[in-house]
């Protein structure tokens, strides 16, 4: 793409939008920023979702379509957990290591067998998906779960000109920045990390180095499972679970990561951001149509730039 | 490995065979009656309880019908119109069942009631489905609902909460699909009349989840909200109004502070105490024979509410309309259903809340209650009956003229800004 053409697009895009920003903020600033803040927030928790899926397909080439399955069923187990335990944080960690061992075995069990077949794959991740929504509504049947974070954590707190904003909110924001930059050094600068960005730009050679790369792959499945079970007891606390948020979520990790890249967590964040903030956007200021917003976004990095925006072509 | 695939073929082409064998071993004397509700999607708590009140309905009558056992199939939807069309379908032409009862929300009750008119020798009655629009545009020959549907839940809620709560002014929000613009009518119809004002609606697609943003632009100038949510999605908006530090009082739809909402698992409830709603059912009537089903219900379904939800009720009634109308014709359904139409239509159905007929378009006509959100000793959530409409037509007890004048509701009908 020629330096022309690309501040071409750039203005065809930018220009609109820019626009648009600065009437938003000239009409209400109060309703513009508090939407762009909510808009951030979600964008946290599609992160959370979106980078254990993208880091799952970068590795495995696994288009694992039980991602969604593994959030909703690391929200119950968390809500269990958060239940007994009587503590909040237990739930997220009890969240996180159910689901990253549901990842462990899935890999151990299933998917080992069936490498580099992605048709097969995809018909077994279906599978499972069925068939964990109809066990989670036999188990915890189709009521409505919320849970029970601790007091300071769900109030209301003051910002700038925004006012009152929901504390749990920013929480998220912040939770998904840390572990935003904590996958970052896991990625840059350890070993396994290495092996992992090793075994997605060329498998055949990490196995030839002497690499265990079966390893790799679970620990890998455990990890990107692991983060879909966190972020299910994290967003189950911010709206709340019931059965159907599992193709919701895997919905939403896909659109992400198709806009975003697949296999790159810097793409996982930016798609999160627009994805989050275009559907925030579209229900302040256009509430029937907000739902359209974010598959417009993927039609045209579909038409435009099919490998995503940070996305290698494969 | 491959004998372990092997075997997994092999048990799955038994189970194939098993669904074929039962599909084809149909005995004469059973009744097949599909029943279609929510089990995913926005509606999956409200509709699991769907099927457990037409179970009941069933089990009253130990399965059997005028010496002819019943057979009931299930499916689900997701509360999207062309899933139930899919279900229905399935079970209509798949597993020819004879009379169908579902689906459970609006739009699709209107997919359904379309896709009727193409199967004039099935039976179609309603699940909980409460659209306008279905009985009253285009209403098809062989489709019969037998609960009253949402705008006639809602009268009379208007005049109370003006009357009785001083809202003179109020926002609203709900789900932008064919339900909740009958609901807010039949709010709208009664409370703009009295000289009430709706200044801000905003409509929200359903399931959507996350409602900081529709929040965040809510006026700040009005008594009270108006919230016809159903399901998660009323949990969902509740919350985040909460943490949001709103604090507006709050009116219901039916479905909003139903049994399924009441009863989330979690302990953020409280601030739903005293809300009022209105609808075709309330957990505290007074009446032996409400009193009765609510016993029933909790002795058939321990896993169950504390109390029977709206779908609970209103697939109850539907199904026990469909067995009734099979005894009043001796479970004769010969000449393409016939008389056990004219039976159904002639029919007048004994409820736990009273007796309810039909209108030339096969529509209910019933009583409705408003209610008031209340903490029963046991700590549990109910809706305490405030007042009662003996009986609500489809045309919200309003003159023909004046219902006509104003037309079915939509997002912009009525409007009292």
């Amino acid at each position: 793409m020629s330096f022309a053409r690309r501040w071409f697009w750039a203005w065809l895009f930018g220009l609109p939008v820019l626009a648009l920003t600065i009437w938003g903020i000239a009409d209400n600033q109060r309703l513009f920023l508090v939407t762009a803040l909510n808009g951030l927030t979600l964008a946290a928790l599609y992160f959370l979702v979106a980078s254990g899926f993208t880091l799952v397909f970068g590795l495995l080439r696994n288009v694992n379509l039980a991602h969604g399955s593994l959030y909703l069923l690391g929200a119950y187990v968390g809500w269990v957990a958060g239940e007994y335990l009587g503590s909040w944080f237990l739930a997220v960690a009890a969240g996180f290591l159910f689901a990253a061992l549901m990842g462990l075995l899935l890999q151990i069990g299933v998917f080992r067998f069936m490498h580099g077949q992605d048709l097969r794959q995809t018909m077994a991740t279906i599978a499972l998906s069925i068939i964990a929504a109809d066990v989670a509504l036999w188990v915890w049947g189709g009521e409505i779960y919320q849970f029970d974070p601790p007091r300071w954590i769900i109030g209301a707190t003051a910002l700038p000109i925004v006012g009152k904003f929901p504390t749990y909110r920013l929480v998220l924001l912040a939770m998904a920045i840390v572990i935003g930059l904590a996958l970052w050094w896991f990625l840059a600068r350890t070993r396994v990390g290495m092996m992992i960005r090793a075994g997605v730009d060329d498998r055949a050679m990490l196995s030839a180095s002497g690499i265990d790369v079966q390893m790799v792959f679970a620990i890998t499945f455990a990890i990107g499972a692991g983060l879909a079970g966190f972020a299910g007891v994290v967003g189950g606390t911010a709206l709340s679970i019931a059965p159907g948020e599992d193709t919701r979520y895997l919905l939403a990790s896909l659109v992400v990561v198709i806009v975003g890249g697949m296999g790159s967590v810097a793409g996982a964040a930016l798609g999160a951001v627009l994805v989050g903030v275009a559907e925030q956007f579209g229900l302040a200021y256009a509430p029937t149509y907000g739902i359209v917003f974010s598959f417009v976004i993927m039609a045209l990095v579909l038409a435009f730039r099919p490998q995503g925006i940070l996305g290698r072509r494969a | 490995m491959n004998e372990r695939r092997g075997m997994l073929i092999g048990l799955l082409s038994t189970a194939a065979l098993g669904v074929v064998f039962a599909g084809g071993a149909q005995a004469q004397e059973t009744v097949k009656i599909g029943l279609l509700a929510t089990l995913e999607g926005p509606f999956a708590a409200g509709g699991q309880d769907g099927m457990r009140g037409a179970e009941l309905a069933v089990k009253e009558r130990g399965g059997m019908v005028a010496g002819k056992k019943i057979e009931i199939i299930k499916a689900s939807s997701d509360a999207k119109p062309d899933v139930a069309v899919n279900a229905t379908r399935k079970l209509v032409e798949q597993d020819k069942v004879q009379i169908m009862v579902g689906p459970l929300s609006g739009s699709e009750g209107i997919a359904v009631k379309d896709y009727s008119k193409s199967q004039p020798g099935i039976t179609f009655i309603n699940g909980s489905s409460g659209a306008q629009a279905t009985t009253l545009v285009n209403p098809s020959p062989n489709f019969f609902r037998f609960n009253t549907e949402g705008a006639q839940w809602m009268v009379g809620l208007g005049d109370y909460v003006l009357n009785d709560k001083k809202y003179k002014k109020m926002a609203l929000i709900a789900e932008d699909y064919a339900f909740p613009y009958s609901q807010v009518q039949g709010f709208m119809a009664g409370y703009c009349k009295a000289g009430g004002k709706v200044t801000h609606k905003a409509w929200v697609p359903l399931g959507g989840k996350d409602y900081s943003s529709v929040i965040a632009k809510l006026p700040t100038d009005v008594d009270a909200l108006l919230v016809v949510l159903g399901g998660a999605d009323a949990v969902n908006f509740l919350t985040q109004y909460e943490q949001n530090g709103g604090d507006k009082p709050m009116v219901g739809g039916s479905i909003t502070v139903d049994q399924t909402v009441l009863n989330f698992k979690g302990k953020r409830r409280e601030s739903l105490l005293g809300t009022p709603a209105a609808g075709p059912m309330a957990d505290s009537i007074d009446t032996p024979a409400w009193k009765k089903f609510v016993a029933d219900y909790k002795a058939n379904f321990k896993d169950g509410f504390p109390s029977p939800s709206l779908f609970a009720f209103v697939y109850y009634i539907n199904m026990k309309a469909a067995l009734d109308g099979l005894e009043a014709v001796k479970g004769d359904l010969s000449g393409g259903q016939e008389k056990y139409r004219e039976a159904l239509k002639n029919l007048k159905l004994q409820t736990p809340v009273g007796e309810i007929t039909l209108d030339e378009n096969r529509q209910a006509i019933g009583p409705t209650f408003i209610t008031e959100v209340a903490k029963g000793a046991d700590g549990t959530f109910y809706n305490k009956v405030v007042k009662t409409n003996a009986s609500v037509n489809q045309r919200l007890n309003l003159p023909k003229e004046e219902f006509d004048k104003m037309g079915l509701g939509s997002r912009d009908v009525p409007s009292c800004p």
